[in-house]
């Protein structure tokens, strides 16, 4: 077996990811290489947004209310073409969409940040330490776990906004919502490094930098955190996409970012005030557009966590 | 007519082995290339016959024992050869009716007792079962010769234990058990995969002779799968070297053991230590004055429980995981400790290095106490080598950084290329290519890891390092060689080592004083030769008669 697996120099770290058994289960997964070149589509598109859009659906010069209600792949009365059809005021719906994920993607990738932020050195530093400051940093991650996500992201949301001066309240939406979103999910993954931290604490490599005496901190960043990020990045791409999906839920819900810079939530919240009256266009892109950015990125999530799981292999 | 058939094959029963295995090959088509873990292994076993099958990790002696049972893991297959169970073919056979002769025909008995029994059912209900499954009796009549099966494993008043959850037994009982059930349905073969590898020594005594014992009563040949020459020596009638694969060698045990014909098994039989192997000489004999000093060393571990259990005022229950020890290390020495598990060798270990606080009693080195006025000195002065190399190096870290940890953390050297310098030098001395030092520690193998552990453990220039199994997870012919690094090193750098292991053998060969300790307690200590030649105490000579030894054939 040793032979096999035993090389001869030093490779690089590209050359060393190739070679790898994630890379190795990645091109053996039909349905996740699907889902990772949608997710990378998506991500792209929204990316490049100013460049590709066919219009610019948040310039109020460019925007003519005889535009309105065209359907898709049609003309409109002003002889602007619309592949996914245009809204009530004119708007493009592809174009909003494309700037929509921009906005979706923003605040999810940033409120997972945050909570990675918060959930890692939490956990870090409960599995370590342990004692009274691990119970009292768990029970109050058991309690936050015990109401629905959403639930708190609308708390903290209703505390920022009575906070924030009204004046403010526009331009500060977005950073709100990353905080409150960022603030309901951290829990996760204060759980889950907290409990790496307390197998790799025990191991021997760290009593070896114990007993030369290096810091804790040291020791925490150095030694302990490269070896729990494994699950982590798993619970970060689950995470985005649970992001991205209470990102839309607040904004459905008229929480979130505002109408002036609509994010995917707030065009299906525009969308099905004209569903019943045959608009479905209005609602229906956007809609996909979500479900497939989520189911995408949960996707490669669930395939991440098999991948790096040695028991799976 | 049909009475002479019957004695004919009567006859012929006693003559053809109970299994015979042709020239089988496992393959593994991995990504990377086909993997063939055993190739064109043949080998039969007669009636009542024990064969020993020896080998290192790897050797594919655990894989033969799934050829034959038909439990190989997927993707891997028996690509050759042909497996006869008295004359009859069976690697070919479907799946279920191979589920039905195992068990029947074919026992087996696993290294980890508590993998073999199912934690939710009684012992008794188990055994029962695999009884009635195969035999045709009634329930009651399998409960008795249930009860009859326990009592001759040695399980004391078996009518009242049949009716315990496995969890009730220690880990040797529970071994016990295993083969009661290994041998319920009165199999004509037993496969022993390292039977007693998970026990204490005076329990792997022990339950040798119940799996031998048994068998002998009952005609079932035994296929005795292990990696400790000791075990086959006491046990075996015949053995198989193996390694990579294929076997090496077979004959009489003594024969092997006395006179080895190839050169594969010359070296390993060369590289087992013995307790009768004559004590290590020092080129420069170590000083008289001692480097270390414990001293009433105690340390307590406090299993009362919860808050709860406080308040509602449950006694305290305190257990002396190490009790009132003292010894002193002459500079330049090695001192073995031994003990078998729970002993407290450990602890003992982890409060000399500065892991865990006293109870009470110091730790001195040059007559400081390392958790008073030398903790600063202690940090640089003492290091540690640790039992498994697998989990003692960081598996993110470069092999570089890994060695030059304890260099950067002391603030030995400055500049990287003075660290540099020092990291590929400290690698040469534990004779590992200075180019390792940018590979990861997955890229070495396990004896591999031990000598980049030891180099890190170098690094800072230390007097005192303590070796806490520093062997007992590498193969036979691995650990000589880093025993052979480990003597070398002591000599050229004057250094002091404390030798804990539950292997004598090793101890033998490696400290000049030794103190055994049982429950916390040192109950015998001085000169290897005296203690291991003339021990004084119970205990001592209890643990030197039950160890497996090569000098121990049957």
């Amino acid at each position: 077996m040793s032979e096999l697996t035993q090389t001869a120099k030093p490779k690089g770290a590209v050359a060393r990811f190739f070679d790898s058994d994630v890379w190795f289960s990645f091109r053996r997964s039909p349905v996740t290489i699907v889902a990772a070149t949608v997710a990378v589509s998506l991500v792209l598109a929204a990316l490049l947004a100013p460049w590709i859009a066919p219009y610019n659906p948040f310039n109020p010069a460019s925007l003519n209310l005889m535009d309105g209600f065209t359907e898709p792949l049609s003309e409109s009365m002003m002889g602007n073409y619309f592949v996914f059809g245009s809204d009530n005021q004119g708007r493009d719906v592809l174009s909003t969409i494309l700037y929509g994920s921009r906005v979706s993607l923003f605040v999810a990738v940033m409120a997972t940040l945050f909570a990675m932020a918060i959930g890692i050195s939490l956990g870090l530093s409960a599995g370590y330490v342990g004692g009274v400051y691990d119970s009292v940093v768990m029970r109050i991650a058991d309690i936050q776990l015990s109401f629905p996500a959403i639930l708190i992201a609308l708390l903290i949301f209703g505390v920022a906004r009575g906070i924030i001066p009204p004046s403010q309240h526009e331009s500060m939406a977005v950073w709100v919502l990353i905080i409150a979103i960022g603030l309901a999910n951290w829990a996760q993954f204060a759980r889950t490094v907290r409990g790496a931290t307390m197998v790799e604490r025990q191991k021997d490599y760290v009593s070896a930098a114990r007993i030369m005496g290096v810091n804790p901190l040291r020791i925490l960043v150095g030694h302990v955190l490269p070896n729990v990020l494994g699950p982590v990045l798993v619970i970060a791409t689950i995470g985005l996409a649970l992001a991205i999906i209470e990102e839309a839920t607040l904004s459905f819900l008229g929480v979130g970012v505002p109408p002036t810079q609509p994010s995917l939530g707030t065009l299906i919240r525009i969308g099905q005030q004209f569903l019943f009256s045959g608009e479905w266009w209005i609602l229906f892109f956007p809609a996909v557009t979500l479900v497939l950015l989520a189911l995408s990125v949960n996707l490669l999530g669930d395939w991440l966590r098999d991948a790096l799981n040695p028991r799976l292999r | 007519m049909a009475e002479i058939m019957e004695k004919a094959a009567a006859t012929e029963a006693a003559t053809t082995p109970v299994i015979s295995v042709r020239g089988v090959t496992v393959d593994f088509p991995l990504r990377r290339g086909n993997f063939r873990a055993v190739e064109d292994v043949s080998f039969d076993i007669m009636p009542g016959e024990v064969l020993g099958v020896v080998g290192e990790s790897g050797a594919g002696k655990s894989m033969t024992g799934s050829a034959i049972i038909g439990l190989i893991e997927p993707p891997g297959r028996i690509t050759a050869g042909e497996v006869l169970l008295h004359g009859k073919r069976i690697d070919n056979l479907p799946p279920d009716e191979m589920q039905k002769l195992r068990g029947k025909r074919i026992g087996m008995v696993f290294q980890d007792p508590l993998t073999s029994l199912n934690p939710l059912y009684r012992i008794g209900d188990q055994i029962v079962e695999t009884i009635r499954r195969h035999l045709p009796v009634s329930e009651a009549e399998a409960r008795e010769r249930a009860i009859g099966l326990l009592r001759e494993a040695g399980i004391p008043s078996p009518e009242d234990r049949i009716d315990a959850y496995p969890h009730q037994f220690s880990g040797g009982m529970r071994q016990r058990v295993v083969i009661a059930l290994a041998l319920a349905a009165e199999p004509e073969l037993i496969i022993a995969d390292e039977p007693t590898s998970a026990l204490d020594v005076s329990v792997q005594a022990q339950i040798i002779k119940v799996l031998k014992r048994l068998c002998e009563k009952h005609g079932a040949a035994v296929m005795l799968i292990t990696h400790d020459m000791g075990v086959i020596a006491e046990t075996a009638d015949r053995m198989i070297v193996m390694n990579k694969g294929r076997i090496v060698e077979t004959g009489k045990v003594g024969d092997i053991i006395r006179r080895p014909k190839e050169d594969y098994t010359i070296k390993l039989i060369d590289a087992i230590p013995s307790i009768t192997d004559p004590i290590r000489v020092h080129e420069k004999p170590p000083a008289q004055t001692p480097l270390v000093e414990v001293k009433n060393l105690v340390r307590d571990f406090d299993l009362s429980g919860s808050m709860f259990d406080r308040l509602f005022g449950r006694t305290a229950k305190v257990v002396h995981a190490v009790d009132d020890v003292s010894f002193s290390i002459r500079k330049g020495s090695t001192y073995g400790l031994v003990g078998e598990s729970g002993s407290g060798k450990s602890t003992c270990a982890r409060m000399m290095v500065g892991l865990i606080r006293p109870t009470a009693g110091e730790v001195l080195l040059d007559g400081k106490d390392i958790w008073q006025a030398g903790a600063f000195e202690r940090r640089r002065k003492v290091q540690m080598i640790f039992q498994d190399p697998y989990a003692s190096l960081n598996p993110r870290w470069r092999v570089g950084d890994i060695v030059a940890e304890p260099i950067k953390a002391l603030g030995l050297a400055s500049g990287r290329g003075e660290v540099e310098d020092r990291v590929a030098d400290l690698l040469e001395r534990v004779r590992l290519d200075a180019a390792s030092m940018r590979k990861f520690p997955h890229e070495f193998s396990g004896g591999q890891r031990q000598r980049i552990a030891i180099a890190r453990a170098l690094s800072s220039q230390p007097e005192f390092i303590v070796c806490d199994e520093p062997t007992s997870a590498l193969d036979v012919s691995v650990q000589a060689q880093v025993l052979d690094l480990m003597r070398r090193l002591q000599d050229e750098f004057g250094l002091t080592y404390l030798l804990i292991s539950h292997n004598l053998a090793v101890v033998r060969t490696m400290a000049d004083d030794v103190g055994v300790l049982n429950q916390g307690k040192l109950v015998e200590q001085g000169p290897v030769d005296k203690v291991f030649d003339s021990p004084q105490d119970e205990y001592t000579r209890m643990l030197l008669s039950s160890v497996p030894d090569i000098s121990k054939i049957v």
